[in-house]
């Protein structure tokens, strides 16, 4: 039995509906809400270097190298915005985060 | 079963067993550490793909910075993580409905989809005896993507810029340097000479 494309596209399919699902299971909890979506964003890549390996095209692995840089920026700044907020209000619930009035 | 297959469902299974864990775990450290675990088995099956580069990316970069970075502020914020799970079982039944959906419409994706006939390498993988992957991914990176490649590098920038903004803070009692303030002091307003009789002070 052959590891083929699909095997992988499978994990990743896999991968991305667990992210999907801790968001709806973990819906106060912003630092796991973070994680889900670092998650989501390995089952992207993942996805992008099965089918870059599988179609000899290296261009697939640049792209994961991109999404790479953007979900590190994300992770930067998105637990910058965390620590401020614990620093104002004291509380992380997603539920509370309501000073906009939304 | 070839020992390629052993070794992908090795990572495969403790990538998603771990993955499992990061969402359902109480503990968000333990989270953390289960996402570590994910990332790392997720770089094993980059190495079976033949992306050496980017498991090392994914391993140094990620796992040793992005992710430290989770578990510094987990351990610093002061909150009461058991009462944030106060919702978990009434959230998990739509969670669950709405997963299972996705994952039956990515399984649909999955058995009906083909490779298109015209597809062709833009940029086609030299053979492994010929260059590393490392060498083949910076050749093309710094000719042809090389525009992609500094969007990458002001993203970073602009986000460190915006982390380091977010999180200064200027303290009111702590005493620091003003540069404009020693600069334009002048003599006359530093020193004053005064004449002191002998006997009487200064009063």
């Amino acid at each position: 039995m052959t590891i083929g494309l699909s095997h992988f596209l499978t994990v990743a399919a896999i991968l991305f509906t667990l992210g999907i699902f801790g968001i709806f299971l973990n819906r106060k909890n912003i630092i796991v809400i973070l994680m889900s979506v670092e998650l989501i964003l390995l089952a992207v890549n993942l996805n992008l270097v099965a089918f870059s390996a599988y179609h000899h095209d290296l261009v697939g692995q640049v792209f994961a190298l991109i999404v790479l840089t953007v979900a590190a920026a994300e992770a930067a700044i998105g637990l910058a915005i965390v620590v401020v907020y614990f620093r104002n209000r004291g509380t992380i619930d997603v539920a509370e985060i309501d000073l906009l009035k939304g | 079963m070839t020992l390629s297959a052993l070794f992908f469902y090795l990572f495969a299974g403790v990538c998603v067993a771990s993955a499992v864990m990061v969402i359902t775990v109480k503990n968000p450290v333990h989270a953390v550490l289960f996402l570590i675990l994910a990332f790392f088995n997720a770089a094993g099956l980059f190495i079976e793909l033949g992306a050496e580069f980017l498991a090392m990316i994914l391993v140094v970069v990620y796992v040793g910075a992005v992710m430290v970075l989770f578990l510094f502020v987990v351990m610093m914020l002061d909150v009461d993580f058991a009462e944030l799970r106060a919702g978990f079982l009434k959230f998990l039944p739509i969670g669950a409905t709405i997963g299972v959906v996705l994952l039956i419409e990515l399984v649909f994706i999955l058995v009906a989809w083909v490779t298109a006939p015209e597809i062709a390498a833009q940029a086609p993988t030299p053979p492994v005896s010929q260059m590393s992957n490392t060498a083949a991914l910076g050749q093309i990176l710094y000719t042809k993507y090389v525009y992609l490649f500094e969007a990458a590098g002001m993203i970073l920038l602009v986000a460190m810029v915006g982390a380091i903004v977010l999180t200064l803070q200027h303290k009111r009692e702590v005493k620091r340097q003003s540069v404009v303030r020693q600069v334009e002091r002048t003599r006359e307003r530093s020193i004053e000479v005064v004449e002191v009789e002998s006997g009487r002070g200064l009063s």
